[in-house]
């Protein structure tokens, strides 16, 4: 885990280095579309006390100067297929997002919401010789957890410290300066495929963006959609993507899983597109002006011109009524729900205190999803629309912008993961004059 | 998905073929049309890319925006004056807008008033001009005229204006001569601050001036002129006064006679010798000199006459101009001094 504690060191080092330019720029590849935003950091003290305006964890000192998005290419269930095409798509929107910033970006932090995640809870434990913990004992009992076999390939995403216990108290947020003769840490990490983590940072690379920070896009999207309360009481965010669904769930502030499922919104276009033979961008324009889940009687009613540019009149003249496209996406949306469903129960969603469900993404936009989730999922589903933060256009508000919106947050207040912890003085090789400093540096 | 196509109505097994078409209901589509756009790729070219994305630096934006056009007009300039011909050309047409509106009537100087100056004045004034009358005021710089008329001895104030008629007007002061210097070199006049309005080749040609004399005696000028103001009552007998030492004066008298006065008092030294002169009668005496450059021992200097006069009272030889005893009694006038102390003498006033 040493070279990955080294690279996310240097990406975290990337980050604060452009927040010191005070331009970044927060690219979000999805399988349907790309946004960048470019944030301007303009530093805290940007409003005064009296403006009614309060620290805001931190989104009031950056506000977005410039957004472009722009279709995806070369994208399928939130990886990288087509190396070339994807590139070719974010230049595109980053060159659009610099010409609305009139801006040079040159640092970018991406986030990627397929590649498989897979969650894992990790425990560690170590004594405390001096009764009570010391600066360097955070990362000792970092370093202490028992690390499974995460299996050929993976990367690890995050790994963020969720919950400190000192002897029996638990739920420390903090340890540090606590008296007690043990140390207890519970660790989230996610682990990605390495090769989709590679190929991303590749075809940032090949745009001449330096990469400071790479982060799970379902986490993104429960950052910008849960409000405070949700994430702090426990609530999961449904990231309703084209390509795949997000799930993360939070508690105490803490992303504690996170999930996805490689369904999405395209396969619904597909249905619809198979289902009535008609071109995939006309099934996409039906699904988003016509779609819905729930059939009522006026439905059967409704008809809907197919058009189409086949240049056969009989076939570009067809109708159907919205029932019958209710009838084709219904069962695929149900599918995804009930995979979000499984997963949820694989994270043990059900004994959460508060099961507050939020959908978000692009997909969460379908008329009548919230009584489908709430049907499958649970009483409590809202859908959530992303934090609204300073400058963002107004065309850049909705759903499924909401993990772009959170990338953007997560820049602006990063959570702490391992890496930020200073590496405990034995993982550094015996002879390392590094190693002699910091054992001065406890000891004395 | 069955029930949902409306179109349904073939073989189920079959699966569903393409729709036909009607071949000759319509005009085919028209497939240049389609052809000439192809769907043009949105995304820039790597290259492109790059260029916009160095276009967004901030020096280069500076660059193409303040230097690119300034390094524009410089080369177009720069070729364009390298040709001789066109620099002739442009300076040509240069100078002549320049000549056109320096030579318009309003800015010429037709004629030379002159006022105040003598004839000899008035000719070295017009001989300054450094350009030929009519001339456009362009030409004429006042300003240095005005140093250069300066320059002038006999002129004290020199004031130079172009008045709205295209007239030049000198309104001239010139010195007034004061007194006569004459020096190793010559005769000069001096005006009354001791500056030299002209030479003269004799003493003649003023005769109403008084003189002074000596090295230097121009830099003390007002004083001989206070001293002369003061002289009254024996200016008929004055014949000047000479600088000594370019330090002090002596009055000259026209019969040889030399009072000598201080450096500092000379005024009121001369008061007291004219004084001495209207109680006693002392320069009607043989008195050959007065020595005033002690303040509180002046000295007499007795005549000639005097002295044998006073020797022959005594019994003594008489003695000559030379202060040699005359033949007649040489032994007796060996030892003597042709000069007399008479210390007490002024003080009985």
């Amino acid at each position: 885990m040493k070279d990955l504690y080294q690279g996310q060191r240097a990406m975290r080092n990337m980050r604060r280095q452009a927040m010191q330019r005070g331009v970044i720029a927060v690219l979000d590849i999805g399988t349907s579309k790309i946004a960048c935003l470019v944030l301007q950091f303009d530093g805290p003290g940007q409003f005064r006390e009296t403006d009614g305006v309060g620290p805001m964890a931190g989104q009031s000192n950056f506000r977005v100067i410039g957004m472009a998005h722009t279709r995806s290419r070369g994208m399928r269930f939130g990886e990288i297929q087509t190396m070339a095409e994807t590139e070719r798509a974010i230049r595109t929107v980053i060159q659009s997002a610099q010409k609305a910033a009139n801006v040079r970006v040159d640092h970018v932090i991406a986030c990627i919401s397929g590649a498989r995640p897979a969650s894992y809870g990790l425990a560690g434990e170590i004594g405390l010789d001096a009764g009570k913990v010391a600066e360097n004992d955070v990362s000792r009992v970092l370093a202490a957890c028992e690390v499974p076999d995460f299996g050929r390939g993976r990367e690890v995403l995050h790994a963020q410290p969720v919950n400190f216990a000192v002897d029996g108290k638990s739920g420390l947020s903090d340890p540090r300066d606590h008296t007690g003769d043990k140390l207890a840490v519970d660790m989230h990490v996610l682990t990605i495929d390495g090769d989709a983590a590679g190929n991303l940072v590749h075809c940032i690379r090949r745009c001449d963006m330096e990469l400071a920070g790479v982060a799970s896009a379902s986490y993104a999207s429960g950052l910008a959609a849960l409000v405070e309360d949700e994430q702090e009481l426990g609530a999961a965010c449904i990231d309703l993507g084209s390509g795949t669904t997000g799930v993360s769930v939070f508690i105490k502030k803490h992303m504690i899983f996170a999930d996805a499922v490689r369904f999405g919104g395209d396969l619904i276009t597909q249905d619809i597109a198979k289902g009535l033979r008609i071109s995939y961008a006309q099934a996409e324009r039906l699904k988003t002006l016509h779609g819905g889940v729930e059939a009522t009687g006026r439905d059967d009613h409704e008809m809907i011109d197919l058009g189409g540019d086949t240049g056969d009149w009989e076939t570009d003249r067809r109708q159907v009524s919205r029932a019958d496209l209710i009838g084709i996406m219904r069962p695929r949306v149900e599918e995804i729900l009930e995979n979000v469903a499984g997963i949820l129960e694989a994270a043990g969603f059900d004994f959460m205190p508060s099961r507050q469900v939020v959908l978000t993404g692009g997909g969460s936009q379908i008329p009548g999803l919230d009584t489908l989730a709430a049907r499958m999922l649970g009483h409590n589903v809202r859908i959530g629309r992303p934090l609204r933060i300073q400058g963002l256009p107004h065309n850049a508000t909705a759903p499924g912008f909401s993990s772009a919106i959170g990338l953007a947050l997560l820049t602006a207040h990063p959570q702490d993961e391992w890496w930020d912890f200073e590496m405990p003085a034995e993982a550094y090789p015996a002879r390392s004059i590094r190693r002699a400093y910091r054992w001065f540096k406890n000891n004395w | 998905m069955q029930g949902l196509n409306p179109f349904g109505h073939r073989d189920a097994d079959q699966g569903r073929p393409a729709p036909v078409r009607h071949v000759p209901s319509r005009p085919a589509p028209q497939v240049g049309a389609a052809k000439a756009t192809p769907r043009r790729d949105p995304a820039p070219s790597r290259l492109a890319y790059r260029l916009n994305r160095m276009m967004l630096r901030p020096l280069m934006r500076r660059l193409i925006r303040v230097g690119l056009p300034a390094f524009l007009i410089a080369m177009v300039g720069g070729i364009w004056l390298s040709d001789e011909t066109r620099r002739a050309n442009l300076y040509s047409g240069v100078d002549g807008v320049v000549d056109k509106v320096q030579h318009r009537d309003a800015f010429m100087v037709q004629s030379m008033r002159i006022e105040g100056a003598s004839e000899v004045v008035d000719k070295a004034l017009r001989a300054m001009l450094p350009v030929e009358l009519p001339a456009s005021s362009f030409d004429i710089d006042l300003a240095k005229l005005r140093e250069k008329v300066r320059m002038l001895d006999a002129v004290e104030a020199v004031d130079l204006r172009i008045t709205p008629g295209g007239v030049l007007t000198a309104v001239v002061t010139e010195r007034v001569p004061a007194v006569l210097w004459r020096h190793a070199r010559g005769l000069e006049l001096l005006d009354k601050t001791g500056h030299r309005v002209a030479s003269v080749t004799a003493r003649d040609v003023r005769k109403d001036l008084p003189i002074i004399a000596g090295e230097g005696a121009d830099r003390a000028a007002p004083e001989a002129m206070a001293l002369i103001e003061a002289a009254g009552p024996i200016l008929p007998r004055l014949r000047g006064l000479e600088r000594v030492g370019e330090r002090r004066w002596d009055l000259v008298l026209d019969n040889g006679q030399r009072v000598k006065l201080p450096e500092d008092g000379a005024l009121r030294a001369l008061e007291r010798v004219i004084a001495l002169n209207k109680a006693q009668d002392l320069l009607s005496r043989d008195v050959a000199e007065i020595d005033l450059r002690n303040e509180f021992r002046p000295v007499l200097q007795i005549g000639n006459e005097a002295q044998n006069a006073i020797r022959r009272a005594r019994g003594q030889a008489e003695i000559g101009p030379d202060g040699k005893p005359l033949e007649t009694n040489p032994s007796v006038a060996a030892g003597q001094k042709n000069s007399t102390k008479t210390g007490t003498n002024p003080k009985k006033t």
